[in-house]
């Protein structure tokens, strides 16, 4: 122990590395139904990223001359790593995650000067230079097993993603399918109204896309026992999920026809993962609570903007980018009035 | 009784070990050999010796007057003679040495005269403030503030409410508790004494709900006088709910503004030691010269309560409490969340040492890791400010910023800093601000100072050079013009020299700063820093850090 020279000289159980790991075990089941329903490249992706995000670290870290292992056991790399891997496609190819991951760790993180100090939430940093660079890779989800016309086994995935080859030398093509968003962004594009467009395709469900609708619910278990263990605070993830709620709503009463239902707005792409494990980063949020609620109804609002009207299908790393930026603004105007302040 | 309670804002759950320390009777601590009594043990100015090396004291006898309006005497604790004035090592946070009367006891416990006032229903308030004054009464509950200025609410506010302060919020520190349990009936008395001082309404006592026995006995003791103006009342444990601006929250609701006193809003608080002490001082006329301390912590031989004379060597109590362990990593005056290191065991007691904590090594101290601006500080602040902001500007030395931020209102209670998971030593870098705002102001007030004191020298240097001239020139004339207006001359000459005088007694008081020609901006500027000052210099130092508890 360093000896301390002034009080408090007791410290609470909380640790950084604490809050990372309660994140990661919020974010497990869904990691585990994701994979269960869309197959292996859900855990190649994770996989790939993971090594990356430790390896690329260790060495930034190394060339900052600072100590390695407290920061990979803070465990901060790590949950970018799973985020990022979580909002690419699953069955990626090794290059495309590791250029994001790249991007992610070296340039949105420690170009800033490291954990605390970016002004940006690195996983969307990374997903968006992939996004605006391969826009092809980007785009190819495949549908849930069962839509599949045949599986892709343990073996010919590893091909895939590290050769580029399909067995019988098909191409992805052959196998991926529009996401729900992009369906009914096209449907909705050539005048369809969205009772067509969801006719149209096997790939939405009940409230959301087809299994998209359970991983986003078991996301918004694991969510809600976050703020239970005081992982995270409710503000973020109420606001962003309230105003999304809220503004689609507004629209889908409006006209009904054109506009997709709330309730498939929040539980398709990635409203839960984003309200409550990618808006609510600490680090390039906003921090009081009062500003806490405006950045998460920027996001929310952003979001749907973005998927409704924007050049995207979903919007929630673009959101959360704008208001990362809006962020220190936000919280200098929602200082809270202190203890015995007048007005 | 049901009394309504209030939340403030923030603050954490710690765990109490409070029991390791009450399971025996406050002890009596043996007299010492030599008792060594600082000089300084309030916050304010030092005491003044009134005695010399080889004067005989006797027990209770005052041997440092107060000096000045905020100040506190010193007594000698037991009789003998005083061996030596000079400066030794004293329980501070900055480890320094300052004066000390050492006293050389014969074990005789002589006491000097005493006069008791078992009818303080007779004495005037200002007779009482006197009596509490001249006993050398403090906060002691750590802060050290004299009593009877608290206990003088002046012509300007009526005092509704006397809250006496028996939360113990710290960990560990069971003194408070311990008294409640032995000597309910001093505190209550205590109470009434104050409650007369001050003309108070009514009065509370507050007892955080982990001190059962406590209450209990308070609550008995109120009973058997029956008294209607004094309440108990069992508030949640939250630390730190004992700190005064969050216990007058918890049981009024009202907030004590960022300037102001709580007498602005009615309120007066005092510890309950304090209370006691009051009616020892004004039944018994003994003047504050011991006290109970809480030895204690996992790393304490047998941990227990004493009561101790002021001035008995630290290490000397430690000994009569079984000694430290040898996984001792730290010793303490006060509780883990804000008390003072002890570098040296030779150390005397002093009225604000409540307690003497031996700390083993401390889970969960990691190295600081960068900020991940989670706002856990913020959520836990009692004072409701952004701990994250001020710690930014504290470190990046931006100390303007950090006032924005409100810096002065931190009562450096630790919470941020127990809660942060980067376990940054946040309250570290507010005291630092502090301390270099401080030292910042004071250059500033020094070279004003010299800076008006050369732009007299230079404006009194013209001043007589031109009246000399004019001198000159007068007299030229008057010598011309002798003889025929002699009677005149001299009369003008006398109204000019009154003149003259007046003019030098208006340019004294006159402010010769260079303030003509100011542009708006450099004017905004300047009371800009007036106001600041006038801010800091309200803010009694020493009194933000030690606030809590008293």
């Amino acid at each position: 122990m360093s000896l301390l020279t002034s009080s408090p000289y007791t410290h609470g159980s909380n640790q950084v590395s604490l809050v990372m790991r309660n994140v990661l075990y919020a974010l497990l089941p869904a990691l585990a139904l994701y994979t269960w329903m869309f197959g292996w490249g859900v855990l190649t992706n994770q996989l790939i990223a993971i090594a990356v995000a430790l390896g690329s670290e260790a060495l930034i870290i190394r060339l900052r001359r600072r100590p390695v292992k407290p920061a990979l056991l803070d465990g901060s790399a790590l949950i970018t790593a799973v985020l990022l891997a979580f909002a690419i496609p699953p069955f990626s190819p090794w290059w495309l995650i590791t250029i994001g991951t790249l991007s992610a760790i070296v340039m949105a993180k420690h170009l800033y000067g490291g954990l605390g100090y970016n002004p940006f939430n690195p996983a969307m940093v990374g997903y968006v230079v992939l996004l605006i660079s391969f826009p092809l890779e980007m785009t190819q989800w495949l549908p849930p097993i069962e839509l599949r016309s045949e599986e892709l086994s343990l073996g010919a995935t590893l091909g895939y993603v590290f050769g580029g080859q399909l067995p019988g030398g098909n191409l992805l093509d052959a196998y991926t399918m529009a996401t729900p968003l992009d369906s009914l962004k096209t449907a909705l594009g050539m005048d369809k109204s969205v009772a067509e467009a969801m006719a149209a395709s096997p790939v939405f469900g009940n409230v959301g896309g087809i299994h998209w609708e359970y991983i986003n619910g078991v996301l918004l278990l694991g969510g809600l026992w976050m703020i239970y263990k005081q992982v995270i605070t409710w503000h973020i993830p109420v606001a962003v999920l309230g105003s999304l709620l809220l503004i689609s709503t507004l629209f889908w009463l409006i006209n009904p026809v054109h506009y997709a239902d709330p309730l498939f707005h929040i539980f398709t792409g990635g409203a839960m993962l984003g309200a409550f494990f990618i808006a609510t980063d600490p680090v390039s949020g906003a921090t009081s609570e009062r500003g806490r609620i405006i950045f998460g109804i920027g996001v929310g609002v952003l979001e749907y903007v973005i998927r409704v009207w924007g050049g995207y299908p979903d919007g929630i790393a673009f959101s959360v980018l704008l208001m990362n930026m809006a962020a220190p603004t936000i919280d200098y105007y929602t200082q809270p009035r202190i203890y015995g302040e007048r007005g | 009784m049901n009394h309504k309670l209030f939340k403030f804002h923030g603050g954490i759950h710690l765990p109490g070990k409070k029991a390791m320390s009450t399971g025996e009777p406050i002890a009596r601590a043996p007299i010492p050999e030599r008792l060594v009594l600082p000089l300084q043990q309030h916050i304010g100015t030092p005491a003044k010796p009134v005695v010399e090396v080889g004067d005989r004291v006797l027990k209770g006898q005052m041997i440092a007057r107060a000096e000045g309006m905020v100040s506190a005497p010193i007594h000698a604790s037991s009789s003998g003679t005083v061996s030596a004035i000079e400066a030794r090592p004293v329980p501070h946070p900055s480890g320094m040495s300052s004066l000390c009367i050492e006293i050389e006891t014969d074990g005789e416990e002589r006491w000097t005269e005493l006069t008791p006032h078992p009818g303080y229903q007779n004495l005037e308030p200002q007779q009482l403030r006197n009596i509490i004054r001249d006993a050398g009464i403090v906060g002691l509950g750590g802060a050290g503030f004299p009593a009877h200025i608290k206990l003088n609410p002046g012509a300007r506010t009526a005092v509704d409410t006397l809250i006496l302060n028996g939360a113990e919020c710290e960990p560990y520190i069971t003194c408070d508790d311990m008294l409640m349990r032995e000597r309910p009936e001093e505190v209550i008395n205590g109470a009434r004494i104050m409650i007369h001082a001050i003309n108070a309404r009514h009065c509370i006592i507050a007892i955080e709900d982990n001190k059962p026995e406590a209450f209990s006995a308070v609550s008995e003791a109120l009973e058997k006088v029956g008294s209607s103006t004094i309440d108990v009342v069992q508030i949640p444990t939250r630390y730190p709910t004992g700190g005064e601006k969050q216990l007058i929250k918890v049981i009024t609701g009202k907030e004590v503004p960022t300037d102001g006193l709580p007498i602005d809003i009615g309120i007066v608080c005092h510890n309950v030691t304090t209370a006691s002490s009051v009616f020892t001082a004004v039944e018994l006329g003994e003047p504050l010269i011991s006290r109970i301390v809480t030895l204690t912590g996992e790393a304490m031989g047998k941990p227990q309560n004493m009561e101790a004379l002021i001035g008995t060597p630290i290490d000397m109590l430690i000994e009569e409490a079984g000694g430290t362990k040898a996984t001792m990593q730290q010793l303490l005056m006060g509780g883990p969340m804000m008390g003072i290191p002890l570098q040296d065991m030779n150390q005397p007691l002093v009225k604000t040492g409540n307690c003497l904590l031996a700390l083993e090594e401390q889970e969960h101290s990691t190295p600081a890791l960068p900020c991940i601006r989670c706002g856990e500080c913020a959520r836990v602040c009692p004072a409701q400010l952004l701990p994250q902001q001020l710690y930014w500007h504290s470190r990046a030395r931006d100390f303007d910023k950090a006032q924005d931020y409100h810096l002065f209102d931190c009562i450096e209670c630790g919470c941020c800093n127990y809660v942060c998971p980067s376990n940054i030593p946040l309250v570290q870098y507010y005291r630092f601000a502090k301390t270099e705002v401080w030292a910042q102001e004071r250059e500033h007030k020094a070279s004003d100072l010299a800076r008006q004191r050369f732009e007299f020298q230079q404006f009194r240097k013209e001043r007589d050079k031109a009246e000399r001239a004019a001198r000159m020139k007068k007299k030229k004339a008057a010598v011309k013009g002798k003889g025929k207006q002699g009677e005149d001359a001299k009369k003008e000459a006398i109204k000019a020299a009154m003149e003259r005088a007046k003019k030098k007694r208006e340019a004294n008081t006159a402010k010769p700063e260079n303030t003509e020609d100011l542009s708006p901006a450099q004017q905004r500027q300047i009371d800009e820093v007036d106001a600041r000052r006038a801010r800091a210099a309200d803010t009694p130092p020493a009194a933000t850090p030690a606030e809590s508890e008293d």
